[in-house]
């Protein structure tokens, strides 16, 4: 948060009534609006609502997967199936629900926070959005191939991905190419903006966290996209057109395949959480009316976790086999990690202290994203040191982990986000009722779903698999109605968001929280269809 | 616009520009922003291309990445000069030899020697039994693997058949020999290592080849 | 959020509670095993420790929070004080993580060394992981080789029997090793990436097609330890458990000794049987037991398979016409793209079989018979 920004009054405070109404009848309407729009707030929401139904695609494949694993014994799919349910839940994930909510996120907010009238590249900002339904139908079609969709995981392992695959992994490589493509130039156009299209006195170490953390992660997205797209181009081309990458008969080797991977899925671990370091950072400050403790060092903090992301990848592959002293190395550069990540939550919570504390439905997603991303986070430490690693690697305890850091972090992030400015965007309050009935229900689901994953991990339940031993049983009941509980609890928020478009609810303020500091609430609710053409001036 | 390029330059450094104080100048035209952002976006695509690049060129670095570290266990593919180096009697290595077919590959395969002590720097000789007993001809690829791979660095082979592809005519059967010596510098926590030959057929992958291979094949 | 701090808390002290009371052999359903060997107590002891301290740090850090959110509420007119930060706070909270980080690496570094021990072991096994079964071979008794097949009923799966006790954690032939001294295992893969684990024994390690890997143990007390394969194979991942039975070194020499005998003397009958013509009835007898065993779970009990991947046997060429009868048992044989090779593991009268079995089941009523000498002169290019 900067020291005192202010805008330009010509622009938006006092005419800001009369300049929404000049524009209003710009807007294109109909389906054309929608698909030939390049308003940062237009695709903003396009991806925001394309990544809730990914979301509820990706959580119906996950209530599959719990309805299989609710008691022992073949219940409703077969292995094949649960696999593709397993992988294709994965990418959903991952690449259509996390990744675009915070796309849409840096596109509604990015520009608002730091002066600029829309993104630096709107109508490249136009495409990175619209080819992504495609990458997704593709991908969602394969399922429908005789044979079935790819079920060697979100992860795609060699040989498995290459000569053990059916042909659904050509769908599933090229709707990998383009969900990269989509995500590189989203990256590239929120660079150039942060880069070039910042107000006058909007300096590096004045914009708010989020823009930051979003910078951040763009360079992160521009690094390691290009990688996944090599090695998913070496999977195509091992499987069809002979080579050997990953062959050892030709003189390849499979576990080469896993350190490409891991190259890129380090990073890609920290493109889902770094952005929700940011909302975080701006939401305990104004709930707390009180400045975020340790700008700077929140700063530090998450350029370091990026650095450290190159070089902790083969810490998801120490049962591969390798030399101790490569082992040793991953350990202490994984550990270290945890330096940079422990100064940030006590950062959240030196700024809780002593501040002057409500209990809105943001600072709710918050300060439970604040306690369970931590436990996730905890839980990554244990599975650094790789001697028991070798116990916990490939079991319910990982999943359990990457659980806590993705859904009660990064997800509950952008839940928290989105009720944090959806005010700001419709111009009126959401359902509170509604709001805490979605928190509550989550909430405690979520936990009912993943905490006893860490029970069944650590007492030697493998993951992926479509059945399991009888001692695993009783967990895992609970856990598959906790996934169902949460399943429910997101159609809370399904109805939540629908009547908040169709902007029920008690008109609010410019500021709408009263804490709230930063560009994006000194313009009108709701923010109007171009703000800050006229970039305002921060001092 | 001297500021301006001043965030430019900084902006180069990303996470190290944080410093930075500058401003935008309030007045720059819509179009001196479109050149500015073609500008970094130029750059932004340079770093993607490159980095795909880079993804291809893990491969080769992947390899010599394992070359220094002896990450994967793969010995050299080429063959070594024996250095006449001093041998050293006061350590006996023992080494294991394995021999596996894939599956799917019909030759019978063993070792004549399932196992020889050497001392670090002494030259030894062994051999491997081969014999195609199906009714087409075959060619065959050796794939080594040392564990513990550290060792795989320390292993030099002056003659070895996995340098070469392997044809087996039908019915034909052969000694194949590999050549090898112990580096001294073997680290003193090593005293016995494995070494894993598994016979690939890959007749279907070098098919045009296979002709030629046969003729040289009968000519020995 | 206070209310489920504490069931939180209160969930992670029953977890180490009842670790506690976990001794070394039992088997605890919430936590990690203390195992039989000094390394997996090594590893579980860590385990605690790093639990420990994350529990520690976790409980002073929300602690301090919940503190907060109960004391600096507006409702309870709190006023936000107006620090934004302190340089010596900062300072100290990345500096203590650190120590504290260093002291958990030093006793990981301990056991880590300890785990890689390469020195020379006096068992060594050969363990092959292929789709969906183990192979074993005892590199010091060569004679003694065989592979390890799930052995839980396919109606048990299906929900038609009751499941039994080790339900999915029992195989046809378990792996034996001695107690009390060092067995190394060399671990490789014959299609795609396996993962050898057996939980007891705090070992796990990857088994990638072309490379060997090692891992070593030492078990301190006779008895059966059960684990399972941990790296997603692909279809039936979670349907190839492992079995060791850990025996007294002189039992396990009996044992052993007695697999040589059996091994020669199943050579023996294996060459008495290429010269024997069996029934039709004896053939197909035989031939749904080993198809049952090794070809179901792909090409399913209705010989229907699962297509494209698994095709279907009903009503193929391959099996129905007769000039395809060598192609059948080439594929059975050597396999052929996601069909894997069985050559190895089944016998030369046990192909007869099940080819017999597949030309006259479910309507392939072709009255072909194919005996273990047809098998033979195959292998032998005749």
């Amino acid at each position: 948060m900067s020291t005192e920004t202010a805008t330009n009054t010509q622009d938006t405070h006092a005419d800001g009534q009369h300049h929404d109404e000049h524009h209003e009848h710009h807007i294109p309407t109909g389906l054309s609006r929608w698909l030939l729009t390049t308003n940062h707030k237009d695709i903003g929401t396009l991806y925001l609502w394309f990544a809730f139904i990914m979301f509820l695609v990706g959580g119906a494949m996950a209530m599959v997967i719990r309805a299989e694993l609710f008691q022992p014994g073949q219940q409703i799919v077969n292995p094949e199936f649960f696999n593709q349910m397993t992988t294709v839940h994965g990418l959903i994930m991952v690449f259509g629900a996390v990744m675009p909510a915070f796309t849409g996120l840096a596109n509604w907010l990015v520009p608002m926070m730091i002066g600029a009238p829309d993104m630096a590249l709107p109508r490249m900002n136009n495409w990175s959005f619209w080819i992504l339904p495609f990458a997704f139908l593709i991908l969602l079609s394969s399922l429908f191939m005789e044979g079935g969709g790819p079920g060697f995981g979100w992860t795609f392992y060699a040989p498995l991905s290459t000569q053990y695959s059916n042909d659904s992994t050509a769908l599933f490589v090229f709707s990998v190419h383009i969900m990269g493509i989509s995500s590189i130039m989203g990256a590239i156009n929120v660079v150039v903006t942060i880069l070039n299209m910042r107000a006058p006195g909007m300096t590096y170490m004045k914009m708010p966290l989020f823009v930051w953390t979003w910078l951040i992660t763009a360079f992160l997205l521009i690094a390691v996209m290009p990688v996944l797209a090599g090695a998913v181009t070496m999977v195509l081309t091992d499987k069809y057109f002979g080579t050997s990458f990953f062959d050892a008969a030709g003189g390849g080797d499979p576990v080469m395949f896993q350190h490409i991977f891991w190259f890129f899925g380090h990073p890609e671990v920290y493109i889902m959480i770094l952005p929700a370091f940011g909302i975080i950072s701006a939401i305990v400050p104004t709930f707390s009316r009180k400045k975020l403790f340790g700008y700077a060092s929140m700063v530090y903090a998450t350029a370091s976790i990026a650095l450290l992301s190159f070089i902790v990848w083969a810490h998801h592959m120490f049962t591969t086999g390798m030399p101790v002293a490569a082992e040793m190395f991953f350990m202490f550069a994984t550990m270290l990690i945890s330096v940079p990540t422990g100064v940030k939550v006590f950062n959240w919570v030196a700024t809780m202290w002593r501040g002057s504390l409500t209990f809105e439905v943001p600072m709710m997603f918050a300060i439970a994203f604040i306690v369970l991303f931590t436990i996730g986070g905890l839980s990554g430490l244990m599975l650094a040191i790789t001697p028991v690693d070798f116990q916990y690697h490939d079991t319910y305890f990982v999943v359990a982990h990457f659980h806590y850091v993705l859904v009660t972090g990064a997800v509950f992030s952008i839940m928290a986000a989105v009720y944090y400015w959806l005010p700001k965007w419709t111009g009126k309050m959401f359902d509170v009722t509604l709001a805490k009935w979605h928190f509550w229900c989550s909430l405690i689901s979520v936990n009912v779903l993943f905490f006893p994953m860490h029970f069944v991990g650590l007492a030697g339940m493998p993951r992926r698999i479509p059945d399991y031993a009888l001692q695993f049983a009783d967990f895992n009941k609970w856990i598959s109605i906790g996934g169902f509980a949460f399943g429910l609890s997101q159609l809370i928020f399904l109805v939540l968001i629908i009547k908040a478009c169709k902007k029920q609810g008690e008109p609010v303020s410019d500021q709408v929280w009263e804490g709230a500091e930063g560009l994006e609430w000194e313009i009108p609710s709701p923010a109007p269809y171009h703000t800050f053409e006229t970039p305002p001036v921060v001092k | 616009m001297t500021e301006n390029n001043n965030t430019q330059h900084q902006q180069q450094g990303l996470e190290g520009s944080e410093a930075t104080n500058s401003v935008n100048p309030s007045h720059k035209t819509r179009e001196q922003i479109a050149a500015e952002n073609m500008r970094t976006v130029k750059k932004l695509a340079f770093v993607v291309v490159g980095m795909l690049g880079f993804s291809f060129a893990l491969v080769p670095l992947y390899d010599v990445f394992c070359d220094l570290t002896g990450i994967n266990g793969k010995t050299s593919d080429q063959a070594a000069v024996y250095e006449a180096v001093e041998i050293d009697e006061s350590r006996t290595i023992k080494v294991e030899f394995i021999t596996r077919t894939h599956s799917g590959m019909p030759w019978e395969f063993t070792a004549q020697t399932a196992e020889v002590r050497v001392h670090p720097g002494e030259m030894s000789e062994v051999a491997f039994f081969v014999r195609n007993p199906t009714s087409r001809d075959i060619i065959a690829q050796a794939i080594p693997s040392v564990s513990p791979g550290t060792a795989a660095l320390y292993v030099n082979k002056t003659e070895c058949f996995c340098f070469q592809h392997q044809p087996l005519k039908a019915g034909d059967e052969a000694l194949m020999p590999m050549k090898f010596y112990v580096d001294p510098q073997l680290p003193k926590d090593i005293s016995v290592f494995t070494l894993q030959y598994t016979l690939y057929d890959i007749s279907a992958k070098v098919q045009p080849a296979v002709d030629v291979a046969m003729t040289t094949a009968n000519g020995e | 959020m206070k209310r489920i701090s504490t069931l939180l808390v209160s969930a992670m002290l029953a977890l180490s509670n009842s670790a506690i009371a976990t001794t070394a052999a039992e088997r605890s359903d919430v936590n990690l095993r203390e195992g039989v060997t000094d390394i997996s107590a090594q590893v579980y002891d860590l385990h605690m420790l790093m639990f420990w301290i994350c529990v520690v740090i976790g409980v002073v850090v929300f602690g301090i929070m919940f503190y907060s959110m109960v004391m600096h509420r507006k409702s309870r007119g709190a006023k936000p004080a107006n620090f934004h930060e302190n340089v010596k706070v900062e300072v100290l909270w990345t500096v203590i993580p650190f120590i504290i980080l260093i002291a958990m690496a030093w006793p990981a570094a301990q056991t880590l060394m300890a785990m890689e021990d390469t020195t020379e072991s006096e068992v060594t096994i050969l363990v092959t992981g292929s789709q969906w079964k183990w192979h074993y071979k005892y590199q010091d008794n060569p004679e003694v080789e065989f592979f390890s097949l799930m052995a839980t009923q396919r109606e048990q799966i299906q929900n038609k029997f009751e499941k039994g006790e080790n339900y999915l954690l029992e195989v046809d032939r378990p792996l034996v090793i001695p107690t009390g001294k060092k067995v190394r295992f060399l671990i490789t893969s014959d299609d795609v990436i396996h993962s050898w684990w057996v939980p007891d024994f705090a070992v796990k390690k990857d088994a990638n097609p072309g490379f060997i890997n090692e891992a070593w143990t030492n078990v301190n007390e006779p008895g059966i330890y059960r684990g399972q394969c941990a790296e997603l194979c692909g279809k039936d991942h979670g349907f190839m458990p492992v079995v060791v039975i850990a025996k007294e070194p002189a039992e396990y020499e009996a044992w052993i000794k007695a697999q040589e005998l059996a091994a020669i003397e199943a050579k023996a009958e294996e060459q008495r049987l290429l010269a024997l013509n069996m029934s039709m009835d004896e053939l197909m007898t035989q031939g749904e037991r080993v198809y049952n065993t090794a070809c179901v779970a792909c090409h399913q009990p209705n010989g229907e398979g699962l297509p494209p991947t698994f095709p279907a046997l009903k009503g193929s060429a391959i099996a129905l016409e007769k000039q395809n009868i060598p192609a059948h048992i080439d594929y059975i044989i050597n396999g052929k793209n996601n069909m894997p090779a069985f050559g190895k593991q089944l016998t030369m009268s046990e192909i007869a079989a099940v080819v017999t079995y597949e030309r006259n089941a479910w309507g392939n009523n072709t009255g072909d018979m194919v005996q273990a000498k047809d098998v033979n002169a195959f292998i032998n290019g005749k």
